[in-house]
């Protein structure tokens, strides 16, 4: 009853009530991974819904997501003391000669809600940088992302740079932006393609399985 | 009593022919993947002033400036801000130069592209950079301002008083493609509120641009015109792209994007043209459809 009203509220965006419901939660004897698991996660997956039938526009994603900010802030000292550990790693950016990180920074917020660690390289990241975040992080799970379609073949060449560093393919690579589409991700041989932030994080679950 | 009344001859003259996209246009040119159109205007003005003039040989009555994005916060992005006042006077200077008396130069002004909701720019900073670039266009003679390609209320209101504010007719335009039915923006705006509110902010004319294509701004027009009293201006897409061969390809043909015309002159538009994938060829369908009269000769 509790999870279930903390996570109405964190749906509804409501921060304030969602930062004390967590805190609540705890001292009523929940363990900090039962509050991410059984309320923040599948409240953000409910809001990820409503964004993706458009119900919900980005005010109300921006709103859940501070919420999702606020209780990880209440949860994440209980999260380490108890080891619960992320989902997985994922290095993002918004591609070399693009400077547009709207669309992105949604991905990294619903990314983040649902449990990934994730290194936001910002935009007008060379491939370089992605190798080197990729390396340096460890994270198996690279995003791009491009509003413009002037900048679709940077995609391309990110990927390679990503293959060539990591032949086996352990690293996945997932594409999105608004120019994107199934068939460029086929062609230039991304793991995935997401039409916006929830299927972004779809993707993810599939391709980053819990170990 | 109104001040300006070029508006109120041109919707009398109406429907009235804008232009097309220039992004693409400047691309075929050779504006390289991912730099900032505008800054050709220093760098490329020869280039610029070619997809302005073949809009006004399509028969654009009205042709926009190439600064959309030359906002003090969008150019801080490559570094360029210090030359915020230097793009928008050469812009206006160029399509100016372009229109040779034939057509009438509004001056274009996009989004910051950052958003207030995640306190990546405030108030303040928006009313500072739309004030800076809305005067440095007045002071460079544009006929007109378009707030164009705007999907939060709040950004757009702020960008059209600081328009108004430089005396000159202002026209404010949303982007509708978002939610169950693709008619709000991605902040959630209706066309309604859009319409209703950017008229108290003081434009004259209100409308919409880019989008999901002509078909879908039919019924969306209609909804703009039902809640303001000001004429509308309509700007679509050529539908949306597809990826061919390593390439991305508008479908839709010039004839097509011109049949829906009608319709849109019929939902109340009264200033019309195209957004992303339009071509001067559109612009050219729009006038043999709408059977407006042929640019002149120079």
């Amino acid at each position: 009853m509790e999870l279930e009203n903390l996570k109405q509220r964190l749906i509804e965006g409501d921060a304030r009530a969602v930062a004390d419901l967590v805190g609540r939660a705890l001292e009523t004897g929940h363990s900090a991974e039962s509050v991410l698991n059984q309320a923040l996660i599948p409240g953000m997956g409910v809001v990820g819904e409503r964004f993706e039938q458009g119900e919900y526009f980005v005010p109300e994603l921006l709103l859940a997501a501070r919420a999702m900010y606020a209780a990880l802030d209440v949860l994440r000292p209980h999260l380490a003391a108890s080891g619960v550990a992320p989902l997985g790693r994922v290095v993002i950016g918004t591609v070399q000669g693009d400077l547009h990180d709207i669309g992105k920074k949604l991905v990294v917020i619903m990314l983040e809600g649902s449990g990934f660690e994730v290194t936001d390289l910002g935009n007008d990241v060379s491939p370089e940088r992605f190798v080197a975040a990729a390396k340096e992080t460890g994270a198996r799970l690279v995003g791009l992302s491009a509003l413009l379609s002037t900048t679709l073949p940077a995609m391309g060449k990110i990927v390679r740079a990503i293959r060539e560093f990591d032949p086996s393919g352990n690293v996945k690579v997932i594409i999105g932006g608004a120019p994107v589409t199934q068939a460029f991700a086929d062609d230039i041989g991304a793991d995935g393609f997401g039409r916006d932030a929830t299927a972004a994080v779809t993707l993810a679950r599939r391709l980053l399985p819990a170990a | 009593m109104r001040v300006t009344s070029l508006i109120d001859d041109l919707v009398a003259e109406a429907p009235v022919l804008t232009d097309g996209a220039w992004g693409t246009e400047l691309q075929r040119r050779g504006l390289p993947a991912g730099e900032i159109g505008d800054l050709w205007n220093l760098s490329h003005p020869e280039h610029v002033e070619e997809v302005a003039r073949a809009y006004v040989d399509a028969g654009s009555r009205i042709i926009l400036t190439n600064t959309f994005r030359a906002n003090r916060i969008a150019l801080e992005r490559c570094r360029e801000e210090s030359h915020v006042e230097e793009i928008n006077r050469a812009g206006v200077a160029i399509s100016r130069r372009a229109s040779a008396g034939r057509a009438l130069v509004f001056a274009s002004i996009g989004p910051s592209g950052k958003m207030l909701m995640t306190g990546d720019v405030d108030e303040a900073q928006l009313t500072a950079a739309f004030s800076e670039q809305s005067e440095a266009l007045a002071a460079a003679g544009a006929d007109g301002l378009v707030v164009e390609t705007m999907t939060d209320l709040v950004e757009a209101r702020i960008a059209v008083s600081a328009a108004v504010a430089t005396g000159l007719p202002v026209v404010a335009c949303m982007v509708f493609d978002a939610g169950k039915h693709r008619d709000r923006t991605i902040m959630g705006v209706a066309p309604q509120t859009a319409a209703v509110e950017l008229t108290e902010a003081g434009a004259e004319v209100i409308g919409a641009n880019c989008g999901i294509g002509v078909e879908a701004y039919i019924p969306i027009c209609a909804a703009l015109a039902s809640a303001t009293n000001r004429p509308i201006w309509i700007k679509p897409n050529a539908g949306l792209p597809e990826f061919v061969d390593g390439g991305l390809v508008y479908r839709m043909t010039a004839e097509q994007f011109a049949g829906h015309a009608p319709a849109l002159i019929s939902a109340g538009a009264r200033f019309i043209g195209g957004c992303c994938g339009t071509t001067p060829e559109f612009v050219a369908a729009l006038r043999r459809r709408l059977s407006l009269v042929a640019p002149l000769n120079h």
